[in-house]
């Protein structure tokens, strides 16, 4: 088990309050517990109010739950935030360099630094979008980096998302509930807003228009009112200002995409789309999909339309790829990388696998290809009976799983039922790459609202809290 | 109808037309200064003229308690309670629903069961909550109750109302009282923002212009209409000139000039009143944002202000309201 936990309201060994939490801490010492259970009972029935729900996978219609939102807010201090910014826009320039080279001419395999198979041979490769060229050379257009940190100035990145990261209205709504629920905190403290997210998801997506003759028509893509996160898609959609639709509602004709208005087809450009790859194109893809519109994978190849994320970003982030990102940032910038990898072992080579089972009680496992914290063992926390059982699913299909060191995710102070106790934090900023590079300060923090839980996931009993960077002094 | 019932129910339309204003303004004020910008709070009182007025609620005595108590630099907490809640401040929401409510209170006869029991018990509520302890007083609750119950009284007259010249009365305040108000807060706030007057910003504040936007609920309408960045003209031209714009100058003068044309129907006579609206309805209709620049966006506000403030005593002249 790793060493001591970094508790980022209380650090060392006297716990004195870190300077960026001082505010909260007089805060949390000057409201009594009553006045918190109250507030707290308002912030369930916010979100209740506004419909910000989750539809957990699988779960009955009309079921949908609210993520628990933690009412203290967790803080970082600007120079914090400027040195994690500086290697967010880092890992995303790398990121985008490889997808436009995985789908282009391989160099980074020629030179020898990732194996050809790493790519050709990854589930998430998408043949059909070999050799494009899409606008910017911006694959990754909304990536979240979902980073961790166990010290004072240790942060690790825990995984890449470029496919279809969710979870930014769940930033921009803490925020409202925030500044509603604790106006004395905001005027005490000097918070960077997060409200002009929509407006630079607006002009990235804007800015990635294969054409630039006329005014881009930008829509949202959904796969419907089913989708768990389908509350994000409406709320996105409505906060822009653009067209919230179906594959049904889209058609393609002559290699152009359209969607169908009462006054006749209207121009699509732009397709911001919350569809996963195999079900955007019937004609393409999958073709048991209702989801997608047929046609629109040759309107992409048409330079007709801009998708986006692109097309086939999964081999960029699985986890698996995820150990060479550091050579990417090597290789394509030339720069030392600023955010450091977890140390991870691959089951796809002998040593590592020997390695993972020997130590399975003490790794956390995952699945290359999992995601929301489902299909992994944490290893610490695990019966003898569940590390077994799962020491049998890594024999059978090494490849399919990587194993990491159990990190001790830094702590924040949470409401729970006994009163305020410390639990695990990770966070997830959202990067916007365009013609520039954009990070609205913070991101989202979701907590393990477990004790001892270092399970984040919200389908696995995580909660979110809003996450304030304090303003540089003036 | 009697010309005290007339004029009863043209400011029971402007006091709640107010109120639901001052509580829009309130709302987008305290969610700047939350982002860490506050120095513009203040620029909110010019909006109605009470720069005196406020000064003064900061009596020295009030100072000192405040100092006493620790929380000398809160002025922010100070503004929203003379805005909403000092009954001293007669644009205050506390005073404009408290008069609303006495119009409505002589006209029972005139206005439906509906409205009076909506109106009446935004009063309750508000008058209640304010005498209990203010210490604990959830000041953000009470305020969005206030805009949500506006809106149910506008919706319970919109509903029950006889159309009959009260119903065209009550209109005429409440549109004349909306289109002021957004001349006014377009006027102030975006001379503050743009001294120059100049219709585009290399740098633009992102969150200064939205809560512009906001103070007339219009962010989202703003993306539904441009689908684009944040433009210093589109702002100003949505908020002047496009009438499907419900708060926009041009809306409600659209609105009032309909109403004045009713009333002129009912009683078969034209007067300055009526030339006036039409007037300045048209001013609205037939402009263009860019000859409005060429003209000098503060000049031609400056002009439709004063049109209201013109428009409103001729209204009260040939009404006999006053």
């Amino acid at each position: 088990m790793a060493a001591k936990t970094f508790d980022e309201m209380r650090s060392g060994a006297d716990s004195t309050i870190r300077e960026p939490y001082r505010g909260v801490a007089q805060w949390l010492d000057s409201t009594s517990p009553e006045r918190l259970a109250a507030t707290r009972h308002e912030v369930d029935q916010f979100y209740r109010r506004h419909g910000i729900t989750f539809g957990a996978y699988g779960a009955a219609e009309g079921s949908e739950t609210t993520i628990p939102f933690d009412i203290i807010p967790r803080v970082m201090a600007w120079d914090e935030w400027e040195y994690l910014h500086k290697g967010l826009v880092q890992r995303v320039r790398a990121l985008n360099a490889f997808l436009a080279d995985a789908y282009g001419e391989r160099e980074i395999c020629r030179a020898g630094v990732i194996p050809e198979q790493q790519i050709l041979v990854n589930a998430e490769f998408v043949a059909m979008a070999q050799g494009l060229r899409l606008p910017g050379d911006v694959h990754a257009h909304i990536a979240g980096i979902d980073l961790v940190r166990v010290g004072e100035k240790d942060f690790y990145v825990l995984e890449d998302n470029v496919r279809t990261p969710s979870g930014v209205s769940y930033v921009l709504e803490n925020r409202e509930v925030m500044m509603r629920l604790a106006p004395e905190l905001f005027s005490a403290m000097r918070v960077m807003p997060v409200a002009n997210y929509t407006e630079e998801l607006l002009a990235t997506l804007r800015s990635v228009s294969f054409s630039d003759s006329h005014e881009p028509n930008v829509v949202l893509l959904t796969p419907g009112h089913y989708n768990s996160a389908y509350f994000e898609h409406a709320f996105l959609a409505d906060e822009m200002g653009i067209e919230l639709v179906k594959g049904s509602d889209l058609f393609v004709d002559e290699g152009r995409v359209f969607m169908r208005t009462p006054r006749g087809p209207q121009r699509v450009d732009v397709i911001y789309r919350r569809v996963d790859d195999a079900f955007l194109d019937p004609l393409a893809m999958r073709p048991d999909s209702y989801l997608g519109v047929a046609g629109l994978i040759g309107a992409l190849r048409a330079g007709r339309v801009n998708i986006v994320n692109a097309l086939g970003n999964g081999v960029a982030d699985d986890k698996s790829t995820y150990t060479y990102v550091p050579e990417m940032i090597r290789f394509y910038l030339g720069e030392t990388p600023i955010l450091q990898n977890v140390q991870t072992h691959r089951g796809d080579r002998a040593d590592d696998l020997k390695y993972m089972l020997e130590h399975l009680a003490e790794l956390v496992v995952k699945e290359v290809h999992g995601s929301g914290g489902k299909g992994m063992l944490v290893g610490p926390t695990s019966s003898k009976q569940e590390v077994e059982e799962f020491a049998q699913l890594v024999k059978a299909r090494p490849d399919n799983y990587i194993a990491q060191p159990t990190l001790a995710l830094s702590t924040c102070p949470t409401f729970v039922a006994q009163g305020v106790a410390p639990r695990h934090v990770d966070l997830r900023p959202f990067v916007l790459s365009g013609k520039k590079i954009t990070i609205v300060p913070g991101g989202l923090t979701r907590v393990a609202l477990k004790e001892g839980s270092l399970v984040v996931n919200s389908s696995q009993g995580g909660g979110t809290k809003d996450t304030w960077v304090l303003a540089p002094d003036a | 109808m009697l010309s005290s019932t007339a004029k009863n129910l043209y400011w029971m339309g402007r006091y709640l037309q107010r109120a639901k204003t001052t509580a829009r303004l309130i709302e987008a004020t305290q969610r700047m200064a939350l982002q860490s910008r506050g120095k513009e709070a203040e620029g909110v009182v010019a909006i109605f003229g009470m720069e005196d007025e406020f000064r003064q609620s900061q009596s020295q005595e009030g100072q000192n308690q405040r100092q006493a108590q620790g929380r000398g630099g809160r002025r922010l907490s100070d503004l929203v309670d003379f805005l909403a809640f000092d009954e001293n401040n007669p644009s205050s929401i506390v005073s404009s629903i408290r008069s609303a409510r006495r119009n409505a209170r002589e006209e029972r006869n005139n206005i439906t069961v509906d409205v009076w029991e909506s109106l009446n018990g935004l009063w309750l509520e508000l008058s209640g909550k304010l005498r209990g302890n203010r210490a604990t007083l959830d000041r953000g609750a009470l305020i969005e109750s206030v805009k949500k119950q506006a809106v149910m009284i506008f919706g319970a007259a919109q509903v029950t109302l006889l159309r009959d010249e009260a119903w065209n009365f009550l209109q005429l305040g409440a549109f004349l009282e909306r289109g002021d108000n957004t001349a006014r807060i377009l006027d102030v706030k975006y001379h503050r923002l743009m001294p120059d007057g100049s219709p585009h910003a290399e740098t633009l504040d992102y969150f200064a212009w939205s809560e512009l936007l906001a103070c007339i609920g219009a962010v989202r309408t703003y993306r539904r209409i441009y689908r684009s960045s944040l433009d210093p003209m589109k702002v100003a031209e949505l908020m002047m000139l496009r009438r499907d714009v419900p708060r926009s100058v041009h809306h409600c003068l659209w609105m009032v000039d309909a109403s004045m044309r009713e009333l002129a129907d009912a009683y078969g006579t034209r007067g300055e009143a009526d030339r006036l609206a039409g007037e300045l309805h048209a001013k609205l209709r037939y402009a263009r944002i860019e000859q409005i620049y060429d003209i000098g966006l503060h000049e031609f506000l400056g002009g439709v202000r004063d049109g209201f403030a013109t428009l409103s005593d001729e209204i009260g002249r040939q009404f006999l309201l006053d």
